[in-house]
Order: structure tokens, then sequence, then C-alpha cells
């Protein structure tokens, strides 16, 4: 069964490796829905966090795959109820439509949205949520006419609690420890 | 007085200040390179004007072609276990090397290809010669690095051959650009022994042994499949020591040939489309399927949904991403071959399955009677591939290289020819790439001076990198080259006549006097068409002490069977096309 899975992938920050990880999925002509890439908590260590609509055998394959990369740390898959995730929505309409009438404003208000930046032409809008509530989101405002509208890719954190890449990072010392201690 | 060849046996300990280029083959000469399969140009001048000084420490062969630098680099590494080197230039250079390493990655062949590249500076400004072969190679490699300053050249090679070499092998593509060449570094070497995001083998997880050895121990009917992990791994005295004390008959894919001599009596011969007939219908009849160090290429399994459905699946495989990938296992042990089955074998107990072997060895009459009596003494006029190459592994008491090329030369060779050492056998499987034959078997002979390195190559494949004549004369190598001549593209004409009602589009092919080209590039040879002939051609072939081409002239619409048909089951593995 298809269904949306987030794929969270901790790698070395190497020149090409955004690269060398998407034509994993471009071969499998499986499309990403949305990538974000930015450094993770561990300075040098980039996380990766991608979103596919997909079977979970092939989901399973490519994040093999993605691991099977050198410079790939570790790499996991979830459905999205293993995760919290959030996605963040900019939205500029002119100024005018929100003096006009007061339904922006109660848009605003509603939808707990925030105003970044007013001027005379324009008025810059903030949300944060998932696609479904961003897109609810525009859909309302574009009544009175969205002038540009920019949804980012996914962020998303596990419901476990602790950060699985340091407990990560402290298995692989560990195995190396031992390799180094067998090799001796 | 001490000449600078003889001061550079051992990497300095102290620093020493010189080029990147002569840090590049420096590090070369510390990683044991002693051989390097090359083309210069623009880009990698520095490099070669380097090299210009190291002639008595690396043995520098310059091909034809880049196409035939990558093919012999897999030559060389596939018969010594060594990671094969070849150089290029930037840009035309670069690409010419794509194949080879798209055929390396796909075969697991450990080798570096080290291309210049265009002065740093001008990266992305389509310079002269300029081509992204860093992103071109990018799928096709297990790692590859750009290296735009001198400093990070040492470093660079080091992780080059410990990630061409270890885990499960694969081609790594370093591009170093000509300011990196010319500009200078502080010198000192030290080999990569660890990468952090980097696990080339993880350790034995001691439950799916022990899982494993259970079912092995319930097994009735246990069958052992091996590939190249097992050669990767050099693991052939712990295969022999485990299927001896089990008692189960073992079969191979197409890259595990020789790893397992061919006269053992559990070796049941080869798995797949053109393998034995026992091997491939026996995988459904088997309880216990126990694959090791191969990745159940669909050329094995043919239609997956059919494939040995009844059996208990165990796969022993280096590489994590192999399992579960195309067949479903039912215990899955992640570990390199040599210690996996050394460990599996304290487990499981002495065994004979006399009754089942017996049962391969009927199976292995039928195809027998029906196909290799045909094959190997035949009653019609026509030579047979089949009688050819058997009778070079005769001549050669088993104890040649035998380097094919790509289609019916390659599954002749791989189903006649006999080995009694491993590392014999080189062919190019998962990419079949046609053209490869005759470079990888100048690698072979580099890689193996003192062996007999014989080629089989069709009339297709030869034409398609027959440049690197020009190498074997220059070399002098001896490489004996034997041309499968029928003036078809063989396998393309049998699948045509079987599959697309006879309608042979476009696999007629002429070709020039082989004899006489040979003998313009200073070879000598002979053509032989009468089976008469054929032995007295051979013997003067093999007794040559430099290159030799043979031309042998076979029947021209013979058929490879047994054939799984694409797509189709193992268990109906068909004896001839009256079986279709």
């Amino acid at each position: 069964m298809r269904q949306e899975y987030i794929i969270t992938a901790y790698t070395e920050n190497h020149i090409g490796l955004l690269n060398r990880v998407t034509i994993i999925f471009t071969r499998r002509k499986v499309n990403i829905e949305s990538l974000t890439v930015s450094e993770s908590a561990i300075a040098g260590i980039s996380k990766f966090t991608i979103v596919i609509n997909e079977e979970k055998e092939k989901v399973v394959n490519i994040v093999k795959q993605i691991e099977k990369l050198i410079d790939v740390l570790k790499a996991f898959y979830h459905t999205n109820e293993e995760m919290i995730f959030q996605e963040i929505a900019l939205y500029k309409v002119t100024t005018q439509a929100l003096m006009d009438s007061d339904q922006i404003e109660k848009m605003i208000r509603s939808h707990n949205a925030r105003i970044l930046e007013i001027t005379k032409e324009y008025t810059v809008i903030e949300k944060t949520g998932h696609k479904e509530e961003t897109q609810a989101l525009f859909e309302g405002l574009n009544q009175f006419g969205v002038l540009q509208f920019i949804r980012s890719g996914r962020i998303a954190i596990t419901r476990s609690p602790v950060e699985r890449l340091s407990e990560f990072l402290r298995e692989r010392d560990a195995l190396f420890t031992k390799m180094e201690a067998k090799a001796k | 007085m001490t000449t600078k060849n003889e001061k550079i046996k051992n990497s300095p300990k102290e620093p020493v200040e010189m080029s990147g280029s002569e840090a590049m083959i420096r590090s070369l000469v510390a990683e044991g390179v002693d051989t390097i399969f090359g083309y210069p140009g623009g880009a990698i001048m520095p490099i070669y004007d380097a090299l210009y000084d190291f002639g008595h420490h690396v043995k520098h062969v310059l091909v034809r072609h880049e196409q035939g630098a990558v093919h012999a680099a897999q030559g060389y590494a596939r018969v010594s276990g060594k990671v094969g080197v070849c150089f290029a230039t930037s840009g035309p250079g670069a690409t010419n090397l794509i194949t080879g390493i798209a055929d390396a990655m796909i075969d697991s062949t450990p080798i570096i290809c080290i291309t210049g590249q265009v002065t740093s500076g001008l990266l992305g400004t389509d310079a002269f010669q300029e081509s992204d072969v860093i992103g071109i190679s990018m799928p096709i490699t297990k790692w590859n690095y750009q290296i735009t300053s001198a400093e990070e050249i040492p470093e660079a090679i080091a992780k080059a051959f410990y990630i061409a070499s270890t885990g499960r092998p694969g081609p790594v593509l370093l591009d170093i650009t000509k300011d990196a060449q010319f500009g200078k570094l502080q010198f000192a070497y030290e080999k990569c022994t660890k990468i952090r995001s980097y696990v080339p083998e993880f350790p034995t997880d001691k439950k799916h042994l022990k899982k494993a050895a259970d079912l092995i121990n319930e097994a009735k009917k246990p069958y052992l499949i091996y590939g190249q992990g097992i050669l990767l791994s050099g693991a052939e005295k712990e295969l022999l020591s485990f299927i001896e004390k089990t008692g189960m008959p073992a079969a191979s894919t197409l890259l595990g040939i020789s790893a397992l001599q061919s006269d053992h009596p559990l070796n049941m011969g080869m798995l797949g489309m053109h393998g034995n007939y026992a091997p491939n219908i026996k995988t459904n009849e088997c309880d216990v399927l126990i694959a090791v160090g191969m990745r159940f290429d669909d050329r094995v399994t043919g239609n997956i949904n059919t494939y040995a459905k009844q059996a208990k699946v165990i796969h022993i495989e280096i590489d994590p991403a192999e399992i579960d990938k195309n067949i479903k296992t039912d215990v899955a042990i992640v570990g390199d071959a040599k210690h996996t089955l050394r460990l599996l074998t304290t487990l499981v107990e002495e065994k004979k399955h006399t009754a089942w072997v017996n049962e391969f060895l009927q199976s292995r009459q039928k195809e027998h009677d029906k196909v290799i009596v045909n094959d190997l003494t035949p009653t019609k006029p026509g030579l047979t591939m089949g009688e050819v190459v058997r009778l070079s592994t005769d001549l050669t008491d088993n104890k040649a290289v035998i380097v094919t090329d790509v289609g019916q030369n390659q599954m002749a060779a791989a189903r006649y020819a006999r080995f009694d050492q491993s590392r014999l056998w080189v062919t190019s499987g998962g990419l079949g790439t046609m053209g490869f034959g005759l470079p990888a078997a100048m690698g072979a002979k580099f890689g193996a001076p003192e062996k007999e390195v014989i080629l089989f190559v069709g009339d297709g494949g030869i034409q398609m990198t027959i440049q690197e004549l020009g190498t074997i004369s220059q070399e002098n190598l001896p490489v004996k080259i034997v041309i499968l001549n029928n003036d078809f593209l063989g396998m393309v004409r049998q699948w045509q006549e079987l599959f697309f009602e006879k309608r042979y589009s476009f696999t007629e092919i002429t070709s020039p006097d082989f004899v006489k080209l040979a003998s313009a590039y200073g070879i000598p040879g002979a053509s032989v068409s009468d089976r008469k002939e054929l032995e007295t051609a051979m013997k003067e072939m093999i007794n040559a002490k430099g290159p030799y081409l043979l031309e042998v002239k076979i029947e021209q619409e013979d058929n490879i069977f047994p054939m799984v048909p694409a797509g189709g089951t193992v268990s109906r593995c068909l004896l001839g096309a009256d079986e279709l």
C-alpha cells in the first residue's frame, strides 16, 4: 500500500552528497514530495528529511541504499504517525486587502498564523503546520488574492525520548572499538 | 649515489615538501601499486611527468582507449585480488572510463580511477576538456571525490584504497584538478583504517548464525549456492570445509566460478539462465537454500515469484542492502563469507545426503545426454564453442586464467571451462559489457603473469575494443586470444531465433581478416574451421611465447542450452529449442 513515509538520514556534511542521496530516488523513479537538509544538533553532521509516497518494501530498499553511501551515518524511515512534523509557509497579500475587511485578520487568528511584515503595499503572513493546514490558509487568503506563496520542506522529530543520532554514534564508537580490539 | 627511485621505497616519516603529482605517485607506491593502465592528456600531464621518475616501481601500460584501461584494471583486480588502478585525462578521457566503472560497480570489483581535471578556477566554465565526471560517475562509483588542492592528495588516496578494497568492494574515482597536481604539499603517507560513516563489515549476529545452523541440521535436501563473495573474501577453503562437512551439493553463480574446483564431487555447476540443468531445477526442490556471497540477480532467479518458494532461505552476504532486496530470506547473516562460513561450519552436523546428491547427478546426466554430449563430442561437421573451450582447459590442466567477452562465447566458456584453482575466471557479469574481454585479458595477464591467460571472445565483441591489440603488441604480452567466429552477434541471433520468429534483425556481422589484422600488429595467429586441425592449432597457440590470435570458425547458428527464458521459472529449464 502506498502511503506517506518520512525518511531521515544523518550524513557527513560533504559536497555532492545531496546529489548522491537524490539519485537513489531518481533511479527508482520515485518522486520526492519534500526535502529538507540542514545541520543537525551535532556540528558537521547534516540531517536529511525526505517525504515520499511509496510502498513500504520500496521505502525499506531505498533506506538501505541511502545507508550504503559512504558518507551516510544512518538512515531511518517512519510513517507520519510515528513523527511530529511541521512545515512553514509564507503568504504575501496586499495591505489594501487587509484594510478592506476584517476577514483576513480573522483568518490569521483562527489559523494561528502571524504577520511578519507590513508595508504600504503588502503584508507577509507566516503559518506553521501540516500541509493541509498551510494549504487551507492559502485557499482562504486567496479569495482576496495571494501575491506570493511559499511552503518549506517538512522537518520532523521522532516521538521517542532520545535523539537517535547520539544513541547511534555511541553504538558505532563501541563497534569500532570492538573491531580494533579484534584486529589487534 | 642513490637515485630518486631507490629513495621512494618507503614513504617518508617526516613530512617532505613535494608537488601534488609526486605525492600522488608516492601514495600509490605506498599502497603497493605495481601496475597502472592509462592514457595521458592535457589535464593529467603533471602526474604523467611525475610518473616518469618512478619506472622501477610502477609499470605503466599505455592502452589504446581509456575503456581499455579500466577493463584492464578490472581484469588485473579480479585475478590478483589487489586494487586495479587506471589513469585518464579530463573530459573525453574521463567519460571513456564510464562503461568500465559501471561494470566494476555491478560486479563489485575494486578499482581506482584517477582522472585529471581542468584547473580549479575553470571548474564550471565549460573549459576545454572539462566534463563533470564527479556528477557523471556518482551513481556508478562506491565513492568519488574531487581533489582541488595538493594537501588533500595523500588522505584522498588512502581513503580511496580503503573504500575500494574493504566491505563489498567497488570502484572509486578520484578527479584531480591540474592546479592540485602542480601545487606543493608537505607529504607524509598514512593508510586509512577507519571512516566513521562506513562500516565495511558488521560483526556476525550469533543468534542468526544459530538459527541458520538449526535449519541446516534439520534439512533433508539442503543446497548451497555461492557467488563472487567467496572469491572476494578468500573463503574458498571455508566453502569446501562447509559443504564437505554437511555433505550438501553446491552450485555457483556466473561470477562465483572457480571458487570451488570444477571436478569436486559436490560441485554441481552453474546457476542461471544458461547455467546447468540440475542447479536450476533443484532450486525449486530443496528444503533449505543457503546463498553465500551472491545477490539473487534476475539472471539467476528467473521469475522471483516462483523461485525457491518451498525452501527456507538463508542468505549470507556482506552488503546489508542485498538482504531481502530480491528474495525474501528466512535467516539473514550480514557478514563476510569467510568468517561467517567458518563460524557456521563449527555449528553444523556432519552429514551425507547421498540420495539428494544422486538426484542432482541424475539431472546432470539428463543434461549430459541432451546437451553436453552434442557440445563436447559433436557428430556434425561444424565446430562448437563448447569443444573449443574444453580443449583449451584440457591442454592447460585446468590451470589457465579464462577470460571471456559477453554473449554465447561467455556462456560456452562458463559451461565448459574447467578450473583447478580459484581466481581463474574473469567475465563481465552484471553489466554484460561486450568489449570487456580483450582489455580484461590484458589486465589479467599483468595481474597473474605466471599463469596462462586465454580469452574467448566473439567476432562482435572483439571488434568493440580491438584497438587493444596495439597495447598487447607494444607490451609483447602473452595473451592467447581465441575468437569464436560465427559471423553473427550470436546471443542476440539466438533470441531472435527463439523469441522473434527468426527475424535476424541486424545480427549478421562481417569481420576483417583477423589473422592478417593480428599480423599487422606483429601478433602471430591462425584460423581453423576443421575439427581435425583444432588441437594442433590450439597447442601452437598455447606454446607461443608471446601473444597469439586463434580464430575458430564455428557453427553459425548454434544455440546455448540449457536455458531459462527471461522471466521464466528455474524449474522449467529448457534443454533444447524443442522444449519451448
